[in-house]
């Protein structure tokens, strides 16, 4: 094949500006390959190089007693104690899921898993945080139900459990919707393996499945906006194999447990290249790899094509000198292609041969490191204008039917529909299943005495886009202290965080670039203050189209501990005990826990007000109060409110369970609007349900730890029915309001 | 007595098995690969779930033709207890070690949840210790579970049909309690002899109060019942 001549045109074709393609030049002290463009195109992309991000993401907390790798590996490490730790990240794949939402999905979790298993760590759960646009829009149908196959197929397959996640919808998803996919595995705290190409002479090995011209340029179409012509990049999309990445697993696990692996990297976004340039430069080390030998499936790729494919479900590893057939047995055993394909070096450069021919020949540092830039951001001038809320104006609708409504709202709705088509019980770890409990509890069997008695690791995702429209700094804060009362409810000690920060254009100063610094002030301050530090992430910029921008979605993933997974309890209420509200019956200013909340949105249609205070102190007081609670055997539920606040909390705790129960509930307002009280959405408070017989105990326990404690009722009978004094604010059969939650989502989508 | 846990590159319930036999049911298990022609000295085999060699074709389609399930039919032939679950399930009828097959669900979808089970037809080394008619509540994950027979009413005579969906109460009228749309709402199922069990709900997943929303483990008794068969003993275990 003839190439292309290297022109500013043809970089800018590579989505490379003029200025960088003139860095280019400097680099290398002359013109590019084509080859060469290529690779420093998806080097340098948003999505692989960060640039936009990387001088803000510096301000992270990313250390702790616990931590064992932070970010910069494929995946964060964390230790659990008793020799083992806990390996886990969160990754976006938001465009390839709105091209082609099966495909997109699936390799989503495809790329997760592989992430997390190349450090070593045997995959024991999967989650998903999900964004669709309205749910009547006429392509969420498609999308959603395209998405949640997907995700199923592949890990049901592979052999994961898909333990929980969140899905939520809002217009500004409409054309760019969020796939976020986190994967958490478990390992040797000491048998850890990073991607470096250590050791010269050492050889490389490709291994995995066979090279296709499969999604060429994903990483650059991951990092530009969409308009009407994104349906013609579905060929840019990859296609997933879950059972040859099963293979990929037990071989990687295997290869592990020998001693002759030096490092090792999935091929993910930008493939060979990004593998093969960042073991390289992590190593300080150069790499030369001879194309001839890379395992195809299609005849006449050319160089250019084999080092920007993404086919899935391939690795690169280094292993020592001479121990070649070793990992090659092992390949055989589990029917992988595999084969040498080049050699560490010790110039520093990656050098790239087709039949001896030279295609490339480049420093790694200069190509790993990527761009940094200081793009230019302010707070938007209309930002006081979102948070305009005149309660004098506000209506007060009947609660009973505003309540109805919040439970059946497509934000609220039980995800049953979804997690049915999930395998979440494989592998015989999942303690709390999906919909039973704000969090997911997976036991860990390995190395325990007695598997009834196993320590539990647990997780949550979260984020609310509302608020981080209204509020970036103080959504993302929202949404940290959320995941860690999700952990906290099920009493597991949270430890530490990934994250997924889903925006618009960097490009645009008030809008993403103002969001994205503003969300990362916010993450850093929450993940500072309650000790749980971010050791993984992705960045998914340029979610806009036509123009129009997502609203800012920093999804946190945090994963936390039980000594005891058996200790966890769920959401749902049993019949005869008494409910508690641990926490503040509201937020100091009322008006904000209204701000940008669910009652507004669905009853009121309004998506405006200041989001809901947060005040840490009191979040990890709440926090550690229901840990104690909780492990300490006094309360047998507990359920934190958020979206759509006290009210739907308490709902959900009566119709979780396996028989649905009514609850008697008083409040006292406190002077509050009914409204304020009922569906505010102020964080830090949980739901406990107890044996009457141990409400001293519990209160004591609240006390010591400065969290407030307030008897709010009693569940029994079939109704739900909520009290001020004497005024009835909401009286509902119980059996009405399941009905509203449990088929919602199912009716959305046409199938109920 | 010895378990052999069969291990096709696409299992994904075979450490699971594994552990339901080797840690909570006290059987000595190990795996036997699917590329080798032996079963060693097991007495007892276990066809665990998965996607054995990818399941694009047809599912178990591939396995059936199998190094490891040659020995799978002899040890069958000779009378040996074979338990085959979901995806375990689809290989032994594909392999002709039981009658019938298994299509897609009528949802056309995965379904993940807890069923209820009632326990019926000829004894089998894996139900002859649970008493008929006992209603047993464990977890189904599969798209591909719905049972299908030509001839419905002699399978039924002979006793084959082993598990059946009922509702909470032992309903069969329930149309909910069928997760997968199958025949007769048929769970699971035997071979003319009894001794290789077939059955789309996974047990070694309700072996341990741990996993069960409502703290049982009813799954655990086919495996009880499978011991006590071998041990040569009558014993109720469910």
């Amino acid at each position: 094949m003839r190439e292309p001549a290297i022109t500013v045109e043809l970089a800018k074709e590579h989505g490379l500006s003029s200025e960088e393609f003139d860095k280019i030049h400097d680099i290398l002290g002359r013109a590019p390959t084509y080859t060469e463009l290529g690779i420093f195109s998806v080097m340098w992309s948003e999505h692989c190089s960060y640039k936009s991000s990387r001088v803000h993401l510096g301000g992270l907390p990313t250390s702790g007693p616990r931590v064992i790798q932070g970010p910069g590996e494929n995946a964060g490490v964390i230790d659990i104690g008793d020799g083992q730790a806990i390996v886990f990240k969160m990754e976006s794949h938001n465009h390839p899921s709105f091209i082609e939402p099966f495909q997109g999905a699936a390799t989503g979790v495809g790329g997760i898993l592989r992430d997390v298993f190349t450090m070593g760590a045997r995959p024991i759960a999967v989650l998903d945080s999900l964004r669709f646009g309205r749910p009547d829009h006429p392509k969420t149908r498609h999308l959603l139900t395209g998405v949640v196959a997907g995700i199923a197929g592949y890990g049901n397959a592979f052999g994961v459990p898909t333990v929980g996640g969140e899905i939520a919808f809002d217009e500004s998803y409409d054309g760019n919707i969020l796939v976020n996919a986190m994967a958490v595995g478990l390992c040797r705290a000491d048998k850890i393996f990073l991607g470096k190409a250590a050791g010269v002479g050492n050889p490389v090995l490709y291994f995995g499945a066979k090279t296709g011209r499969d999604g060429i340029h994903g990483a650059t179409m991951a990092s530009a906006e969409f308009d009407e012509s994104s349906e013609k990049k579905r060929p840019t999309v990859q296609v997933g194999d879950p059972f040859t990445e099963k293979l990929l697993l037990e071989a990687c696990l295997e290869l592990m447990g020998s001693d002759c692996l030096v490092g090792i990297q999935d091929m993910g976004a930008a493939g060979l290249t990004s593998s093969s340039v960042e073991m390289a430069a992590r190593a300080g080390n150069g790499i030369e790899l001879e194309l001839g030998a890379v395992p195809r499936r299609e005849t006449g790729m050319t160089g250019y094509e084999l080092m920007l494919s993404e086919s899935q479900e391939r690795m690169l590893a280094v292993v020592t000198a001479g121990r070649e057939q070793e990992a090659l047995d092992i390949f055989a055993k589990w029917d992988l292609d595999a084969a040498v394909i080049g050699r560490v070096t010790d110039t520093g450069r990656v050098v790239i041969k087709d039949q001896g021919q030279v295609l490339a020949d480049m420093p790694a540092g200069p190509l790993a490191e990527g761009l940094r830039y200081q793009r230019p951001f302010r707070r938007p001038a209309n930002l006081e204008a979102r948070w305009a809320l005149d309660l004098d104006t506000l209506p007060q609708p009947d609660l009973t039917t505003s309540l109805s409504a919040l439970v059946g709202s497509p934000n609220i709705a039980s995800r049953e529909w979804v997690f049915r088509q999930y395998d979440h019980m494989v592998r015989v770890g999942t303690v709390l299943r999906p919909g039973a409990a704000d969090a997911a509890v997976v036991r860990i069997l390995d190395g325990a005495a007695d598997p009834a008695e196993a320590k539990g690791v647990a997780m949550a995702t979260d984020c609310n886009s509302r608020f981080c429209w209204l509020d970036p700094y103080e959504g993302a804060r929202l949404a940290v202290a959320e995941c860690y009362r999700n952990l906290s409810t099920v009493g597991a000690e949270p430890l530490a965080t990934t994250d997924c920060l889903n925006f618009g254009s960097p490009e645009q100063p008030e809008e993403g670039m103002w969001q994205l610094v503003e969300a990362i002030r916010g993450l850093g301050d929450a993940c500072r203050t309650l000790a749980t530090p971010i050791v993984s992430g992705n960045v998914s910029l340029y979610n806009e189209t036509d123009g129009r921008s997502i609203k800012p979605t920093p999804t946190v993933g945090m994963v936390g501990l039980l000594p005891r997974a058996a200790d966890a309890v769920g959401q749902a209420f049993p019949a005869d005990v008494t409910l508690a509200l641990l926490g503040p019956l509201g937020g100091d200013d009322p008006a904000r826990d209204l701000g940008g909340s669910e009652y507004l949105a669905t009853v009121h249609r309004l998506v405006t007000g200041r989001p809901p205070e947060l005040n840490l102190a009191r979040e990890a007081a709440t926090g550690a109060a229901c840990r104690e609670l909780v492990r300490s055997h006094l309360v047998v539920a507990a359920h934190d409110c958020s979206e759509g606040g006290l009210a739907v909390a308490v709902t959900e705790g009566c119709i979780s369970g396996e028989h649905l129960i009514g609850a008697e509930i008083d409040l006292d307002l406190g002077g509050r609007r009914p409204d304020i009280v009922l569906f505010g959405e102020a964080p830090s408070r949980i739901v406990i349900a107890l044996p009457a017989a141990k409400i001293a105990a519990a209160r004591a326990v609240a006390q010591r730890h400065g969290a407030a404690f307030t008897v709010i009722g009693r569940t029994g009978g079939h109704s739900l029915r909520i009290q001020a004094g004497t005024v009835t604010l909401v009286d509902a059969p119980i059996a009405e309001l399941a009905y509203a939650h449990r088929t919602s989502l199912a009716k959305l989508l046409g199938e109920a | 007595m010895n378990a052999a846990v069969i291990r096709f590159p696409g299992s994904n319930c075979d450490d699971d098995a594994l552990h339901v036999l080797g840690r909570v049911v006290g059987v000595p298990a190990k795996f036997a690969w699917h590329k080798d022609a032996s079963l060693g000295d097991a007495t007892l085999v276990v066809i665990p779930g998965g996607f054995s060699y990818g399941d694009y074709l047809r599912a178990g389609a591939m396995a059936a033709h199998s190094p490891i399930m040659a020995a799978v039919k002899a040890f069958a032939e000779r009378g040996g207890p074979v338990l085959a679950i979901c995806n375990g399930f689809q290989i032994a009828c594909e392999a002709g070690l039981l009658p019938g097959v298994l299509t897609r669900n009528a949802s056309l979808r995965f379904v993940c949840r807890d069923v209820h089970l009632v326990v019926e037809g000829r004894p089998t080394p894996f139900t002859s210790g649970i008493p008929a008619g006992r209603i047993l509540r464990m977890p189904v994950a599969h798209a591909e579970g719905r049972y299908v027979h030509p001839d419905l009413p002699s399978l039924e005579a002979s006793g084959q049909i082993i598990f059946r969906y009922v509702d909470a109460s032992g309903s069969h009228s329930d149309l909910g309690a069928n997760p997968n749309g199958s025949s007769a709402n048929i769970a699971g199922i035997c071979n003319a002899a009894g001794n290789v069990v077939g059955l789309m709900p996974h047990p070694e997943r309700a072996a341990e109060p741990i996993l069960s929303p409502v703290g049982l483990a009813d799954g655990r008794s086919l495996f009880e019942s499978a011991r006590a068969h071998l041990d040569g003993v009558q014993r109720r275990v469910g």
